[in-house]
């Protein structure tokens, strides 16, 4: 097996990060353009004049195309991952991008992106591949295994379709860890905290909350509990609702028939969130596409009044944690927040009231980054696995599964076989029989969930049981091992016992990509040429370069370009001809270096080209006649700006 | 189905070839992990089959396995020493989450001892599950007539919460029944306590009686667990 580094990946909804363990701490490992976060945003560029597939860029520079050409871009695909296409069509509602049309029930639904189409898979490689560069790069060396974190309630499928993401990226997941244990992982390296501690994480898309003990370097789960619809978005959708509304309402202008200036408006809602987490106030300030302002002041309370129904949700989910754990609020030592969205006062309020914290002389944990903790307990993760640090020498994390796994009965009812919140792994075992003389297949229909009746849960798979030694019907005796595995996915075998030979059993789930699928969707086999590794950095680097150089060759034509200061002006040409340079020699480190000079050379010149590109897309200006005054998209995954939407 | 192996016959180390008893999951001489073994839940921990345990020295033993057997710390290892890994953990883990809840225990060790129960759920909000409700004993005689007024009580108060009004007194009433009922589960599982005391220390002949005493006291359990769910349920508590 490849030695080597095992990177710890938190693939989020909005942004993703990959890290490693840095001798006995976790790190970061920064993109090209210095910035720790990566955009979970991806983009197809349109197909140059000289054909040939187009190239897709995930990061920043995807999320600037995102008000030009909102058709050619996806993002929130997590959302998406291990959905049917019933599910994937309810939640496209809140997206701009489109179903593509010949998908039928059962098949793993497509996304049209541009010309092409791609399965939420898919998207999530190339997100990961992306940051399988940045960490290659970072060490100069391939990067073959990784642990990736997922929210504590994903199913099976949402299992599942991440672990496929990664190997059609080029990586082995050695693990799926769930974040809010993660994030644990990354509190509890320091073994100051020991005790129950309760994490709360409410990110851009998911919400968790799991309940652990803590002794001894053992991260024991207690319980779990959460939403896997619940999130930042569901703000910035409120928000954005109302300013449709009203724009609608006073101004007569439907903005909802111009997705760039939506995308636009989004922004504004998003930032004016953010400034109410510190401010008292907050504006909304956009140009409509008639010329007239949309103005608003939205004051901290009327914001808190609005949210309270999202944040509530939260509540329920905790109040099941702590029952199904057994413990009281005063019985938790700790609260860790994790998620963006933890940084709103309200947010901060409602965990207070629910852990009873203040009454208690108690503070949440926020130390840590939490745009950044949870990928760092997917690298403490990754150093246990590894068996190469010191500092996670024992440690060891016990997690549960987050639903019930339960399989159909007779009248649809549901036998549940293995209880939430059991240790993983966890196992059971049934007997089946047939019902038809002769018959050779049982049928088993799986479901995961609480409910009582097998409709109102998610069916998981309809495993089929083929190869049965053919008997009169209720003589066989079948044994169908389920096992929940280390990453929550389940496995199941089935053997015959009456016909005397432990006969094999083929089990076929019917849900998902099968293997064969995954395959051939693995990107670029190139990845895993590891002699020509070296040889593919430089021809990668130089790529990037070149795309950054005609960029910026270009940028003297936009409107933009004078708005810089004379020394700025020269700045940029400074570092491009440095670049320029370079490129020419095979120094990779010199080529990353003057690209990461030229970034930040060029970085407020990217600002001043967005705000035109957004004032263009509010004033409703077609896509063609906003694409002139941004120029083209930048290809490479070059960050001309800095992340926006965060 | 399961059955207590006495006196295990010796299998030889997959790895050194020294003969160890079928139920380690390591071997005794090179301390390599071992195939999954007869899946008793007692003898993982190297118990034997007892109704009162030392919970504290379950947990660090589990700790202790669950740091040699996990599959993380088999990422490195061969294929079949993976999936050994991952089939003693997830039986160590069953084994744990079984015997560490007085209930679960309770009903596994009389199953082991070839007693006929219905399972029940650990978990309060679970419904029973598929497989006890044809099983399920009919009322105990003694409760008869208590449940026979509790469920026209409990049938009164769905009318009236369908019409849209509540009657305090009934309400009050219900309380009272709750209170009542959730007393005689405390009674049961002090009874329960008593006939582990008497199942542990006694021998072939007394085990029977106490296996069914603890059978009638678990049929006797689950109905009044029961009953106090479908109140909690109405009253909204």
């Amino acid at each position: 097996m490849a030695e080597g580094h095992v990177v710890g990946i938190d693939l989020g909804t909005t942004n993703s990060l990959v890290a490693y363990m840095e001798g006995d701490r976790p790190v970061v490992i920064p993109g090209v353009d210095g910035s720790n976060l990566l955009p979970s945003v991806v983009a197809l560029d349109p197909v140059s004049a000289s054909g040939g597939r187009p190239t897709v860029t995930v990061g920043n520079s995807a999320r600037k195309a995102l008000i030009e050409t909102p058709e050619r871009v996806i993002y929130s695909v997590k959302r998406l991952m291990g959905r049917d296409l019933e599910e994937v069509r309810t939640e496209l509602k809140f997206f701009p991008f489109r179903l593509a049309g010949d998908i039928e029930v059962g098949e793993v639904p497509r996304i049209q992106l541009g010309e092409l189409r791609f399965t939420p898979p898919e998207i999530s490689a190339y997100v990961l591949r992306q940051l399988k560069r940045n960490a290659e790069r970072f060490f100069g060396a391939p990067v073959a295994q990784a642990v990736i974190t997922v929210p504590a309630y994903f199913n099976d499928a949402q299992r599942q379709a991440t672990k496929d993401a990664g190997r059609m990226a080029g990586l082995d997941v050695l693990r799926l860890v769930n974040e809010p244990t993660a994030a644990a992982l990354a509190y509890g390296l320091d073994r100051a905290n020991e005790g129950t501690i309760a994490v709360y994480d409410l990110g851009g898309g998911t919400f968790d909350i799991s309940i652990l003990k803590l002794h001894d370097g053992i991260f024991e789960v207690q319980s779990t509990n959460g939403d896997t619809h619940l999130g930042g978005d569901d703000i910035d959708n409120l928000l954005l609702a109302i300013a449709l509304d009203e724009i609608l309402g006073e101004h007569g202008v439907d903005l909802r028939a111009h997705p760039g200036a939506v995308q636009a408006l989004r922004k504004s809602a998003i930032d004016a969130k953010i400034r109410l987490s510190t401010e008292l106030a907050a504006q909304f300030d956009s140009e409509l596409p008639n010329g007239d302002r949309y103005q608003r002041e939205i004051p901290r309370a009327v914001f808190e009044l609005l949210i309270e129904p999202v944040l509530k949700r939260t509540a329920a989910p905790c109040k099941q944690a702590m029952a199904d754990a057994g413990i009281a609020p005063d019985q938790i030592d700790e609260v860790v927040l994790v998620g963006g969205s933890t940084r709103i006062p309200a947010v901060r309020a409602l965990v207070d009231e629910l852990f009873r914290l203040s009454a208690r002389g108690k503070k949440p944990h926020t130390e840590l980054n939490s745009d950044e903790v949870v990928a760092l307990g997917a690298a403490v993760q990754a150093g246990i696995l590894a068996g190469a640090s010191k500092t996670t020498d024992d440690m060891l994390l016990l997690d549960v599964t987050p639903l019930s796994l339960g399989i159909e009965a007779l009248g649809g009812t549901v036998a549940r076989i293995i209880q939430r919140n059991s240790t993983v792994p966890a196992s059971a075992t049934e007997h089946f029989t047939t019902g038809v003389d002769g018959q050779t297949n049982v049928a088993i229909h799986v479901v995961q969930g609480e409910r009582e009746l097998a409709a109102d849960c998610r069916s998981l798979a309809r495993f089929d049981l083929k190869g049965i030694p053919p008997m009169a019907a209720g003589l066989p005796r079948i044994e169908v091992r389920f096992l929940i595995d280390a990453d929550g996915i389940l496995q199941v075998s089935a053997r015959e016992q009456r016909s005397g030979k432990a006969a094999q059993i083929e089990v076929k789930p019917t849900y998902g990509l099968t293997d064969e699928q995954v395959g051939n969707m693995i990107l670029d086999s190139f990845d895993h040429a590891e002699e020509d590794f070296s040889k593919r950095l430089l021809i990668e680097a130089r790529n990037e370069a070149d795309a950054i150089l005609s960029a910026v060759g270009r940028a003297p034509q936009n409107p933009a370009w004078n708005e810089l200061s004379a020394e700025e002006q020269v700045a940029i040409a400074v570092a491009r001809d440095r670049l320029v340079l370079v490129r020419q020699g095979s120094d990779l480190r010199a080529i990353s270096q003057a690209m990461v000079a030229l970034d930040k050379a060029t970085h407020h010149f990217a600002e001043l080209m967005m705000d035109r590109a957004i004032s263009s897309a509010i004033r409703g200006k077609t896509m063609n006649e906003a694409g002139k005054d941004v120029d083209e998209p930048l290809t490479a995954p070059h960050a001309m700006a800095p992340a926006e939407f965060k | 189905m399961l059955k207590v192996v006495e006196n295990a016959v010796p299998v030889a180390c997959w790895s050194c070839s020294v003969a160890h008893n079928e139920s380690t999951l390591f071997c005794p001489d090179c301390s390599k992990i071992q195939p999954p073994s007869s899946g008793e839940y007692f003898s993982v921990f190297g118990l034997e089959p007892r109704l009162n345990l030392d919970l504290v020295a379950l947990e660090q033993e589990f700790h202790r396995l669950s740091r040699r057997l996990h599959p993380d710390r088999f990422t490195r290892a061969s294929e079949n020493e993976k999936q050994w890994s991952l089939a003693d953990t997830a039986l160590l883990n069953d084994a744990y989450r079984t015997l560490k809840d007085p209930l679960r225990r309770t009903e596994y060790l009389l199953k082991l001892e070839g007693a006929e129960v219905g399972t029940s759920d650990a978990i309060p909000s679970d419904t029973a599950s598929v497989k006890n409700q044809g099983k399920s004993s009919g009322v105990p005689a003694n409760l008869l007539e208590e449940v026979f007024d509790l469920n026209m009580q409990l049938e009164e108060m769905r009318r009236s919460k369908t019409m849209g009004q509540e009657d305090p007194a009934l309400i009050e009433s219900l309380r009272k029944d709750k209170a009542k009922f959730e007393g005689l589960v405390v009674t049961v599982d002090s009874d329960l306590r008593t006939q582990w005391v008497i199942w542990d220390a006694g021998d072939a002949a007394v085990r029977p009686t106490a296996q069914r005493a603890m059978v009638a006291l678990l049929d006797r359990r689950r109905y009044l667990s029961n009953l106090v769910r479908d109140v909690t349920e109405i009253l909204g508590d």
